[in-house]
């Protein structure tokens, strides 16, 4: 389905990045539900144990999981294992990369740093430009032309969306980026988040992982076997697809240029496995509205506002049956979204933070 | 040399936590650590100007509340992403039961 040319300029160095400085809609001030100090504090506490073990099991699974597809490579008994080990990889590691990158996994920082740089290398995002990237994200959530990290632009590409679920543009982006930065060259719009002095730390990076994959493509050249991109690269590939599936609920759909997470950000109920893979992100508007708290408390803190948000959305499956429609209504007109209801007990959405793109909304 | 200006009560901040302290048009954040002694620095992280007092205070550490950035907030030092600007720091003392902060 091809959409009409869009009337928004998502460029961060473009018409709309300039309008929301000057609107105000940057850096703004942003709504949150009034909580208690002495309760928010305790949710925000940090602890090594969750996190120690969620990353045993992890790791545990990814090499039992890969042993088992490289001891029986050649047959169909590999594609359950591979199954298995590629959302390990190219999906867990969405959200290890996340939350690590916001420091709230462990209490150690530097058990933060090291699952942080390994599930930056697994998801193929230099952990410097990302981080900056993750930062202006929850500056200006869905701004647009200032958040680097809209999923879905509008009107939206669908075709785009659907090869997403098997990573094929997000790699060979990442993959151009980090032949681009290796060559020493950051962009004007990595310029516009990733400070001066972080720039060469992200060159740096970008080398290092050229020489792995460099060193991956020799070996599976020098065996004759696709084995080893397997089990490194190509499972960022083959394993996106949940990682992807569950992202797109963040925020696909909903109002763009508000600053209240109640309405740019979904909170969706899911089965265990799909937390655990996802480190509860699940509970979204949550995580935007308090990113100190960290992802084993984020049900706690559900419970706790849940009378001031939206209702959350029942299930994955939901998500996509109110989703969907939305996205094919914007190829028609890019203006609709999915404006959230508050339940009585809410606050009122302060409408003065919004810009009339909430006054238009579609009901 | 400035006056020493009442923030508040000792007992008004709990140990290993941070609170607010408006005086004068500015902003500051008055903290007091795991072995009960009080720190104060300015009250809005130099990254974007968010108030530091909504944050996480662990050991020597505050955590801003918006994007984790975090200092030392004994010596101001930036500690980590996003913050690489270190933020101005206060003498603190307690007298008879009040913080008092030295505000040059």
């Amino acid at each position: 389905m091809t959409a009409a040319p869009s009337r928004r300029d998502y460029s961060l160095i473009g018409r709309d990045a300039r309008l929301a400085v000057e609107n105000g809609l940057s850096a703004a001030e942003w709504y949150h539900t009034d909580i208690p100090r002495k309760q928010i504090k305790e949710l925000m506490q940090r602890s090594d144990g969750p996190a120690i073990r969620d990353t045993a099991i992890w790791l545990a699974a990814l090499a039992i999981s890969g042993a088992g597809g490289a001891w029986f490579w050649g047959s169909w008994w590999c594609v359950p294992f591979f199954f298995a080990y590629g959302v390990l990889y190219g999906s867990s590691t969405d959200s290890r990369w996340h939350e690590c990158g916001h420091g709230t996994a462990f209490r150690t920082q530097w058990m933060n740093d090291a699952v942080y740089q390994v599930a930056c290398f697994m998801i193929m995002r230099n952990p410097v430009t990302w981080r900056w990237s993750h930062t202006r994200h929850h500056t200006d959530t869905i701004i647009v032309g200032r958040d680097p990290e809209i999923s879905v632009m509008r009107p939206p590409d669908l075709v785009r969306l659907v090869l997403g679920f098997v990573g094929v543009l997000d790699a060979w982006h990442a993959m151009s980026d980090m032949l681009r930065n290796a060559a020493g060259n950051i962009s004007a719009a990595e310029k516009t988040f990733i400070p001066e002095q972080e720039q060469q730390k992200a060159i740096r990076i970008a080398r290092i992982w050229t020489a792995i994959y460099a060193a991956t493509i020799a070996l599976a050249l020098y065996t004759g076997s696709f084995l080893p991109l397997m089990l490194v690269g190509l499972p960022r590939l083959y394993g996106a697809w949940h990682h992807v599936m569950v992202g797109l609920l963040q925020h696909g759909g909903l109002a763009e240029n508000v600053t209240d997470h109640r309405l740019n950000s979904r909170t969706v109920y899911m089965n265990p496995i799909s937390r655990f893979i996802y480190w509860n992100m699940n509970y979204h508007v949550e995580h935007h509205m308090f990113p100190m708290v960290p992802y084993h408390a984020l049900p706690r803190l559900h419970a706790l506002i849940k009378h001031d948000l939206p209702a959350p959305t029942r299930s994955i499956l939901a998500g996509y049956r109110e989703m969907i429609p939305v996205f094919r209504r914007q190829l028609r007109n890019e203006d609709y979204f999915l404006k959230r209801e508050l339940p009585p007990t809410a606050r009122p959405y302060r409408e003065e933070f919004h810009n009339d793109a909430v006054a238009t909304a579609a009901e | 040399m400035s006056d020493w200006v009442e923030a508040c009560a000792a007992g008004d901040i709990d140990e290993e936590d941070v609170m607010r302290f408006d005086h004068g048009g500015r902003t500051f954040a008055i903290y007091r650590s795991p072995d009960d002694e009080y720190f104060a620095t300015d009250g809005l992280c130099t990254h974007e100007k968010v108030h530091l007092a909504d944050g996480l205070v662990m050991d020597d550490i505050i955590e801003c509340p918006k994007h984790n950035g975090r200092f030392n907030y004994k010596t101001g030092a930036a500690r980590g992403a996003p913050v690489c600007v270190n933020i101005k720091t206060y003498p603190v003392k307690v007298d008879a039961g009040k913080v008092l902060v030295q505000i040059g």
